[in-house]
C-alpha cells in the first residue's frame, strides 16, 4: 500500500466509525419529537446491550479442552459476589481481575 | 463546577485506565512489530478511538488496498454504536458544545459509564460525561502511542490484565440488573448474543445478535411496556 492508500484506509475507518456514532443523533435531531418506538428502544436496549458486551468480551474463550473457560467463569463469579457483598465498583473489578490473573498465571 | 465534575468522573474511569493502557500498549506494540511507526497508533487511537476496529485495521493496512471492503468491515464492527446513540439521545441533550465530542468519543466504555453512572447531585451532567469521555480518550491515546514507541522492548508479565474490561462490563451489567425491576431485556441481550456466538462464531456474531435483539424487543414491545419497569 502506498502512503495515500493507507491514509484513505484509515480515513474510511474513521468515517465508518463516526457514521455509526452520529447517525442516531442526526436522524432524531431535537427539532422533531423522537418517535415513540425509538424512545422505547432507548429504554429497553441498554440492559440488553450490557449483556451483549459481556458476551462480546468472552467471545474468544475456548470452552474445550480443559481448563476451558474455568478461569473466566470463576473470576466472573468472584466479581459478582464481591459486588453483591460491598457494591464497590472498583473493588469488584480489581478483585475479579486479580483472581483471573492469578488463575491464568499461577494455576492453569 | 469543572473540578467537581472531574473529581466525580475520575474514579469511574480508573478500571478503564488499567484496561486501556494494557490494551493500548498491546495495540501500539502490535503496530510497531508489524512495521509501522508510532505515528500510526498515535493518530489512529486519536481519530478512530475504537479498540477492536483498530486491531483489525492493522490487518487491513498490511493487506491489499480494498477501500470498499474496509468501509463495510468498519460499519459491521462498529454497528453496535447505533444502539448506544439511540440509548443516549435523551442523556446527551442539552450538553451544548460538548455534545459533538461526547458522540465522537462514545466507545463501549464511555457509553457504559455515561449511561449507568449515578452522577452525584450538584455535579454538572454535561461536564461529568465530558470528563469521562476525555479521560478514556486520553488513556487509549497515551497507551497506544507509548506502545508504538517502546515496541517490543517491553516484556509482558501482565498476562490476564485484559480481564479488567470483562470485569467492568460484568459489574455494569449487574448494576443495571439490580436497578431494574424486570429482567426480560437483560436476558434477551445475553441469550441472543450467546446463541448467535454459538451459531455464527466469534468473528461475525455481532450483526446477527443486534438484529435478533431488535426483533425480540419489537415483538415483545407491548408486554414489556405494559409490565413497566423499563428504566
Amino acid at each position: 500500500m502506498t502512503l495515500s492508500q493507507q491514509i484513505i484506509t484509515i480515513a474510511l475507518c474513521v468515517l465508518g466509525t463516526m457514521l455509526t456514532r452520529f447517525l442516531p443523533f442526526l436522524i432524531f435531531s431535537g427539532k422533531r419529537p423522537t418517535p415513540a418506538f425509538v424512545r422505547y428502544l432507548g429504554k429497553a436496549l441498554p440492559a440488553a446491550i450490557f449483556g451483549m458486551l459481556v458476551v462480546y468480551c468472552l467471545r474468544n474463550v475456548e470452552w474445550t479442552p480443559f481448563p476451558g473457560g474455568i478461569p473466566e467463569a470463576v473470576s466472573i463469579a468472584v466479581t459478582v459476589l464481591l459486588h453483591l457483598w460491598r457494591r464497590q465498583m472498583l473493588l469488584s473489578i480489581a478483585g475479579g481481575t486479580a483472581c483471573y490473573m492469578l488463575l491464568v498465571q499461577a494455576v492453569f | 463546577m469543572r473540578r467537581r465534575a472531574l473529581a466525580a468522573a475520575f474514579p469511574y474511569t480508573i478500571p478503564i485506565f488499567a484496561g486501556f493502557w494494557f490494551l493500548g500498549l498491546a495495540y501500539g506494540i502490535y503496530m510497531n512489530v508489524s512495521g509501522f511507526s508510532f505515528v500510526y497508533p498515535m493518530l489512529m487511537s486519536l481519530t478512530i478511538f475504537g479498540g477492536s476496529l483498530e486491531f483489525v485495521a492493522v490487518t487491513m493496512l498490511l493487506g491489499a488496498y480494498a477501500p470498499l471492503q474496509t468501509f463495510i468491515m468498519t460499519l459491521m464492527i462498529q454497528a453496535r454504536h447505533l444502539f448506544y446513540g439511540i440509548s443516549m439521545l435523551e442523556r446527551y441533550k442539552g450538553t451544548g458544545w460538548k455534545k459533538p465530542y461526547l458522540i465522537f468519543g462514545m466507545c463501549d466504555e464511555s457509553f457504559s459509564i455515561n449511561y449507568s453512572a449515578e452522577i452525584p447531585p450538584g455535579v454538572d451532567r454535561g461536564w461529568f460525561m465530558f470528563f469521562v469521555t476525555l479521560l478514556n480518550h486520553f488513556y487509549w491515546f497515551s497507551g497506544a502511542t507509548i506502545g508504538g514507541i517502546v515496541g517490543s522492548l517491553l516484556s509482558f508479565d501482565t498476562e490476564g490484565l485484559d480481564f479488567v474490561m470483562t470485569a467492568m462490563f460484568v459489574v455494569i451489567f449487574l448494576e443495571q440488573w439490580l436497578k431494574e425491576k424486570r429482567h426480560e431485556t437483560a436476558l434477551i441481550g445475553v441469550a441472543a448474543s450467546a446463541a448467535c456466538l454459538y451459531l455464527f462464531g466469534a468473528d461475525s456474531f455481532m450483526i446477527p445478535t443486534m438484529l435478533c435483539i431488535l426483533c425480540l424487543l419489537t415483538v415483545f414491545r407491548r408486554p414489556l411496556e405494559r409490565k413497566g419497569g423499563l428504566e
